[in-house]
Formats: C-alpha cells, structure tokens, sequence
C-alpha cells in the first residue's frame, strides 16, 4: 500500500459532514468523530440536536458546572439550548425508529456499495457494543457515515460487500472521508466530491469496489 | 397512606435473593442507582442477572464483578472495539465467566416496556440482517423485515429519580429518566433512589412522571456520581 495520503483533519471531516445539514433538521450525532460535527452547525441555521439517553435540543459540550444527570450519548456533559426537552429512553427510540429524526451521522468500519453499514463489531478485537446504531440505522430518515477512507493498516473502508458484522442493511445513503464525499446510489458508490489535493484516481485506488465519477465531480471548498 | 420509605439502601434490599434478575436504570452517570448498586455489593448476593444500558469502565455496576456477583448481563453496551484498559466485567466475558445477551438499545428500551406494559412482543426492523437478529423469528411487513422480539420483566428494578414522595410518586431532573421510566414499570418489586424526599402533596401532580403506584420502596441517595472519564 502507498504511503498515506494527506486528506482532511478530523476538524475538516466534520465541518464538511455539518455542511449536509439543511434548516430545522433533526440531527442525532454518533458517538466518537460525529460528535466533532456540533462545533461546526452553521450559524443561519436551525439545527435541532437529538441525543438518543433523552435530549431534544442540546447544545456545545459544557466545559463546568458539570451534571452527571445532562451528558450525550457519548458520556460527555453538554449543555442545553432553549426549547430543550427531556424523554425516557423507550420514548426516545420511539422517536428514532418511528422517522422523528432528520438525518444520523454515525462512525463506520466498513460501508458496502449496496450502502451496507458495519461499524460496531471489530473481529480481530473480538470486542463492539452495539448501543444505539442499529436503531438509528433503520430509523433515520437520512444516514450520512463519517469516517476515515481506509484503516490504519491502510485497508480500503468502502468496498464491495462487508465483511465485518453489519449494523443495518440498504440504510447509509452519503459517506464523508478524510479524502473524498461518496454518496451510495442505486447503481453503487458515486465519487461527489475530493478533498483539497486529492485525486479521483486516488480515491479510486483506496476503494474496494467500483466507483462512479459524478458528472458534477468537484474539490470539496472551505 | 402507606410510606414507602426505608431507612437505608441496605434495608431496601432485605429481599434481594440469589439469582435475582435486576434491572438498573440510568446511562452511564446520568440517572444511575449508584446506592442501591453499592448495597448490592455490601450485601453480598450472588448468581444475578442484570438488565442495564450500560457496563463499563467506571460503571458502578462494574463493581460488581469484584466478587463475581453476576452471573449474565443483558444491555447495550458491555464490551468496548477499541481502548486497552478493561472493565471487570470485560475480563471476565473474556475468560467464559460471565454470559452477555448484547440487545440493541431502542429494542432494550422497548422490551422493558412492554414487559411493564403487558404487551406479548413486537416487531421493530432494528437488527434484521445482522448477527443480533439471527435466530429471531422475522417477518415480511410492507416491503421490510422486521424482527420479533419478546417483553423484558425482572424481579426487582433499582431507580434512580430526582424526587419522591413517601407514596413512590417520582420527578426526574436532566435526563435522568433514560431506562429508569419503563424499567420503574417491568418489575415485580420497584425500589427508587431520590435526592429529596418530600411529603405525599409536594409533588405537583403534573409534574409526576413515574406515579407511585409503580414503585415500591424509597431511599434517600448516598452517592452523587461525579464526571466520567470512560
């Protein structure tokens, strides 16, 4: 394998995932990078921040005055915004699987061209816990995966058909990388977007499966 | 009326038997029974089965397997991809000790409410297609496979909520109320744990999210848990 390319920094990945998010739109963010996403909520816009233990409307991470009783999903004290409400669990999985929430960002090992998504068992560990991914991946009406394009033994993420143990079947529809932005249509994997000095043939390259150049292809801009 | 006050947590749990199933609300430190968990420890009861959102590095529930009190957890979240430290509870799945029915978290949610609700089962698509609904009866609805899935029930459920009154009617703060709503209603005997105790009256009927019919028995809380650092 190549030497890794220089894509974009975990800050990028998420301003550019955050870029997908329309006006009134309710979003649940995934634990681990998905949650980088909320530093980057555009400003004009209305985003409603939807965590699966029982929040509508959180906001920033709170820096003191921390809570044990107001954290995200990922454990991490936040704050509220106003408007905020409270639901129990089974309420908000109601909310989850019954089409309430707009669009999920969640994390990925692997994403297949059928938009397959594992992302909660790595084998090779014999470790994952499942927690709310599979709900959010038949629930939300849009799935967008943040991830890096390969692993770090340089592994293509995007490929054929997974092989790690699947979270929910058909359900992502958009992927955003460190080197490029995928959308998963009925015909496989679609090349949208690369990021600032990164080729389609380098993309192309780190993907395990055959994929489209979108007639629109574009560098991502900042 | 009658009050349902204990003295202790201790006392609160005179009955807790071995091989007791318990349900344990809150996620991770929000709304987590960390007394109650703490006098399950002191008193020693062996061979349980939990029912919890999470276990985990940090988790009081954890704790637990210093003396190998449980016997099988069912949750959400138990065993971590990534990190190199270990719960207790980790090390010993790892060595065959302890036996793990991993539920995804809306069908864990959902299993304890119908089981406090009376309902048979249900079919949610969450699952289908992966290694968590294999073996499961599925079914074919509008277009999609769905997942059947049987009601949750225990013998004792520990609850941790903001404030009750002496007849068991509880409020929650933040969100605290996670699994500790439906859990307060899957269980034959329902024991919550609450920063204040305030006479039958005190609490605005509108304000009651758990009424007091659910819950049986009433501590005050020993322990505020502090940040987690998982």
């Amino acid at each position: 394998m190549a030497s890794r390319l220089q894509g974009l920094t975990r800050e990028l990945m998420a301003m550019r995932a955050a870029r997908e998010l329309r006006n009134g739109e309710v979003v649940n963010l995934g634990i681990g990078l998905p949650t980088l996403v909320s530093n980057f909520l555009p400003d004009d816009a209305e985003i409603i921040l939807q965590s699966e233990n029982g929040i509508v409307r959180y906001g920033p991470i709170a820096e003191e005055d921390f809570d044990p009783d107001l954290i995200n999903a990922g454990g991490q004290p936040v704050t509220l915004q106003p408007g905020a409400s409270f639901v129990s669990s089974d309420q908000s999985f109601g909310m989850i699987r019954g089409g309430h929430i707009d669009v999920a960002i969640l994390g990925g090992l692997q994403v297949s061209t059928h938009g397959d998504l594992a992302n909660w068992f790595v084998p090779e560990r014999g470790g994952g816990s499942v927690g709310g991914a599979m709900d959010l991946a038949v629930g939300a009406r849009r799935l967008i995966v943040l991830m890096e394009h390969i692993t770090r033994s340089g592994e293509a993420k995007l490929v054929q058909r997974c092989s790690y143990p699947l979270t929910g079947a058909h359900c992502v529809d958009l992927v955003v990388t460190d080197l490029a932005v995928v959308a998963v249509t009925p015909d496989g994997f679609e090349l949208q977007e690369v990021a600032p000095g990164i080729t389609p043939e380098d993309v192309e390259r780190l993907t395990d499966a055959p994929l489209r150049r979108s007639s629109d292809l574009r560098e991502m801009e900042f | 009326m009658t009050d349902k006050v204990f003295a202790t947590p201790d006392d609160a749990l005179h009955d807790v038997h071995d091989g007791a199933t318990i349900m344990m609300g809150g996620f991770v430190t929000a709304g987590h029974p960390a007394s109650l968990i703490y006098a399950l420890k002191r008193r020693g009861t062996k061979d349980l089965t939990t029912i919890s959102n999470n276990i985990g590095i940090g988790d009081v529930i954890d704790d637990l397997c210093e003396d190998h009190q449980i016997r099988k957890v069912i949750a959400s979240f138990a065993i971590r991809a990534s990190g190199d430290r270990r719960s207790r509870f980790e090390e010993q799945y790892r060595r065959g000790e302890v036996e793990l029915e991993l539920v995804p978290q809306g069908t864990l949610a959902e299993r304890i409410r119908a089981g406090g609700a009376g309902i048979g089962g249900f079919y949610v698509k969450t699952s289908a297609n992966t290694p968590l609904g294999e073996g499961k009866e599925t079914r074919e609805l509008d277009g999609e496979t769905y997942v059947f899935e049987r009601p949750l029930r225990a013998g004792f459920a520990f609850i941790k909520a903001w404030k009750a009154d002496r007849a068991g009617n509880l409020m929650y703060h933040g969100a605290s109320r996670n699994f500790n709503v439906p859990m307060a209603t899957a269980a034959d005997i329902v024991i919550g744990e609450v920063e204040e105790i305030v006479e039958v009256g005190a609490i605005p009927p509108d304000s009651v999210v758990t009424p007091g019919i659910f819950v049986d028995r009433i501590v005050q809380s020993e322990h505020r848990l502090v940040r987690w650092y998982g």
